[in-house]
């Protein structure tokens, strides 16, 4: 159990195994209040098994302590079920158990109006989607949100304002966030600290002096260039 | 009381019990676990016709034995859970017809709900009222994690104690079921309701409703018109429903 003040999430020695393939090994990070911890590593680097490990549905080994009394949100990379049955977003948000204040506030926080809280969530766009998600993973209070690759199905415009309304919460609620994510970008502008995990972590620290080209090059196992455009 | 209005309340109940379980069946594409777990049943219904008891109590223990059987072998095997399913259910239908008499083979393949006895329609009035307040106590938290394990697991739920529940309750429906349309056709009738509300209903509310009334009418209708026709009770069960899926196709969006 964590009992500092600061310190939300403890992992050590974290392994997982499944069907008898070792997904994840050797990773051990801390994450502190209102740090915004990006996960970043290619695709099949285990990033979003690491997420399901802290969720507690992945068996593994190693230890995973979470502050006592964290409320985590969770806002998963897609949703393929969902449309199964008729469900509009109003239904989907009351599927919650603290749901919070009404529904139609919490669309406003993500920028969406109230005509589709009556809509069904098979209708709605991905980007539109997406913020729904975000929404609802918002409306229990959660102390940490743990977000699984934000950009997908997103398109270039919409990108950005997604971006800004994680940078937006983060400094409203002073929310603490793990992304994972195989984008750069969203490493440069968002986060505090970065863990580069290719099934063991491979560099783990702040973004500026942990992203050098050489431990890209060991992330990604070829040369990245990283250019970052400064806009306004 | 006659054996008309018995068979009608029990099938009432046992078709909105379907139809409203089956609306959360649908939601993770399990409606067809309720064919293969029916044709499980089938010794059980065997043993019951021989012996002369309630069909849905000789069938109950087949299928949980089915389900158990299931899981115990995907754990052991890790073959696909369809192949298991194949598996073990045909071996059932295959027990089944070991002493199945020959002459009530109809019964156990297609049901026939008019030799409810009394006693038999109130412990089945009982029984899907067990299934109907046990589904709308868990409604949220098992759409929840058939939706998604991750977002229940946020939310706290232990996903593993509601589906064993959902389970049961889907062994329940099942074993209730085959006394109406036997042990063939059980799928249909936890399948088509909910597709028909699907193709109606703009939100949840109107869909599981829709669920429940669909399966409702579709059992008095079968049960009316096997009264006035004479053909089986179960078949026309499951075409009345399908007829009201028809209907329903050209407000599918």
């Amino acid at each position: 159990m964590v009992d500092d003040d600061e310190t939300i999430l403890q992992v050590a020695d974290l392994k997982v195994t499944l069907e008898e393939r070792l997904v994840l090994s050797d990773v051990s990070f801390t994450v502190t209040r209102g740090e915004v911890l990006t996960i970043l590593g290619p695709n099949g680097a285990g990033k979003t098994v690491l997420l399901r490990a802290l969720l507690g549905v992945l068996p593994y080994e190693g230890s995973i302590a979470w502050r006592k009394g964290t409320r985590i949100g969770y806002v998963p990379q897609r949703l393929p079920y969902i449309k199964n049955i008729p469900m509009s977003t109003e239904d989907f948000f009351a599927l919650k158990t603290n749901a919070g204040p009404n529904v139609v506030e919490m669309l406003a926080t993500v920028g969406l109006g109230r005509e589709q809280a009556e809509k069904r969530v098979g209708d709605l766009s991905s980007g539109q989607f997406q913020r729904v998600l975000i929404a609802w993973a918002l409306a229990g209070d959660p102390h940490v949100l743990l977000f699984d690759e934000p950009t997908t199905g997103v398109d270039v415009s919409g990108e950005e304002t997604v971006y800004a309304l994680l940078a937006r919460l983060h400094r409203e609620r002073n929310l603490t966030m793990l992304i994972v994510t195989h984008d750069l970008a969203v490493v440069h502008r968002l986060s505090s600290t970065v863990l580069c995990l290719n099934k063991q972590p491979v560099c783990h620290g702040p973004p500026l002096s942990t992203l050098t080209p050489e431990n890209l090059q060991r992330l990604y196992g070829t040369e990245v260039k990283f250019y970052e455009h400064k806009h306004g | 009381m006659t054996s008309f209005v018995l068979s009608l309340v029990s099938g009432v109940f046992i078709g909105g019990a379907a139809g409203y379980l089956g609306s959360l069946m649908l939601s993770r594409r399990m409606v067809l676990v309720a064919g293969p777990l029916g044709h499980l049943t089938l010794p059980g219904i065997a043993l019951a016709l021989l012996w002369g008891f309630d069909v849905s109590v000789g069938a109950f223990p087949f299928v949980i034995l089915g389900v158990v059987l299931i899981w115990l072998l995907e754990m052991r095997t890790k073959l696909p859970m369809e192949a298991l399913t194949a598996l073990v259910f045909a071996s059932g239908v295959a027990i089944a017809f070991l002493f199945l008499p020959v002459d009530q083979a109809e019964t156990a393949l297609i049901g026939d709900i008019s030799m409810a006895s009394f006693r038999d329609t109130l412990l089945t009035v009982a029984a899907c009222l067990v299934i109907v307040f046990a589904v709308k106590w868990a409604y949220p938290k098992l759409v929840l994690a058939n939706i998604s394990e991750e977002l229940a697991a946020a939310e706290r739920i232990d996903a593993r104690r509601y589906n064993l529940l959902y389970l049961f309750l889907i062994a329940m429906i099942v074993a209730l079921g085959v006394k109406m349309v036997g042990g063939l056709l059980t799928a249909a009738l936890v399948a088509i309701p909910p597709s028909a509300a699907r193709n109606v209903g703009k939100n949840l509310k109107q869909y599981t409703l829709g669920a429940t009334a669909i399966g409702t009418v579709s059992a008095a209708g079968g049960i009316v018109l096997f009264h006035l026709t004479g053909f089986p009770a179960g078949p026309l069960v499951i075409l009345v429903s399908a007829a009201i899926f028809v209907l329903t196709l050209p407000l599918a969006s």
